[in-house]
């Protein structure tokens, strides 16, 4: 990879940068503030590393949940993993030992810029993605322990910075809407989430927005047509 | 303690198994239904996180949704106007911080 793919990618990952710095701290406090120290939450952001996951994880230790009800609860959070495999089943085809790396470390955020974003000139494909979801958990990780660390002590207010990810989000999908002629996958996502959200509320909400989702966009009539000669 | 490590353990188990399962699934053939799935999810996930990071707002009780609201379109027309994505996100994370802390 040239020197300047390398910055490239780095500035790629800014936007992550800041919200897992911050989103790492929070989880790190949380967790702190509940008695588990920084050997719990280096483990949880090396081997679980998933934000809403392990957020989750906090409340199931704190509620003292049962094994099978963490387990559940864990699935319906991190169900939304699933599509992120299947709309990268080529992409990582032939990826040789970097695959398993690169299929554990999808989170939104990774997956985002793996999907989107075009590798820069002078990095292959596959080195571009490997260092971005390298990057990402280097960033998770080192959020969450400084969030045990420094505890509550922060002397600015950073409320409200987590919206860099949500921007990230919106940002990308903007990008996709003007590069792509087809709007019919973005309306599908947008409008199915909205109606779900509404119908079941927001804890659950994700898994029928999901198979809605599916439904729709399999039976889109015209990306049959013009995928059979 | 035990409890805990084991369900830790748990929770890395199953968040793994969602992100490995498809690909243990289709490791030889992948049905043409599901290319085409494939290429049409990422622009639909996009929508979803955008819908999915906005859950927690409020519509029908103050704030009314308003920081969020104008943040979002703030970041989707400063990216229709430079194309920049750092000018984009920036842009729009720095209004909310501002509207969060000061306005709201």
């Amino acid at each position: 990879m040239t020197k300047q793919a390398l910055r490239q990618t780095f500035l790629d990952t800014l936007p992550v940068l800041t919200g897992y710095l911050f989103l790492g701290c929070g989880f790190g406090i949380l967790l702190s503030q509940s008695g588990y120290g920084l050997g719990w939450a280096l483990a949880m952001s090396l081997f679980i590393y998933a934000g809403s996951g392990q957020y989750l994880v906090v409340e199931l230790l704190t509620g003292g949940a049962g094994l099978i009800t963490a387990a559940i609860a864990t699935l319906l959070v991190n169900a939304r993993h699933l599509f992120y495999g299947i709309s990268l089943l080529d992409a990582y085809r032939d990826t040789g030992k970097a695959k398993p790396y690169l299929i554990f470390s999808l989170t939104d955020e990774t997956y985002s810029l793996v999907t989107q974003a075009q590798p820069p000139e002078g990095a292959s494909r596959r080195a571009y993605c490997l260092l971005v979801s390298f990057l990402d958990q280097c960033y998770w990780v080192v959020g969450s322990c400084l969030g045990v660390l420094v505890g509550t002590y922060v002397p600015v207010s950073f409320e409200g910075v987590s919206f860099v990810l949500t921007a990230l989000f919106v940002t990308l999908f903007v990008e996709q809407w003007l590069s792509r002629k087809e709007r019919f996958p973005a309306l599908v996502g947008v409008l199915s989430s909205l109606v779900c959200l509404l119908i079941f509320g927001k804890d659950i909400f994700l898994i029928p927005s999901m198979v809605l989702m599916a439904l729709l966009l399999t039976l889109n009539p015209k990306a049959k047509r013009r995928n059979t000669p | 303690m035990t409890h805990d490590i084991l369900l830790v353990a748990i929770a890395a188990g199953v968040t793994m198994a969602t992100r490995f399962l498809p690909f243990l699934i289709f490791r030889k053939q992948v049905p043409q239904a599901v290319r085409r799935l494939g290429a049409a999810l990422p622009c639909a996930i996009m929508g979803m996180l955008v819908v999915y990071c906005l859950k927690d707002v409020t519509p029908l009780a103050w704030p009314y949704g308003i920081p969020e609201l104008f943040s979002c379109i703030l970041v989707a027309a400063l990216h229709i106007w430079k194309r920049n994505s750092l000018l984009s996100i920036g842009g729009g994370t720095i209004c909310y911080m501002l509207l969060v802390q000061l306005v709201f």
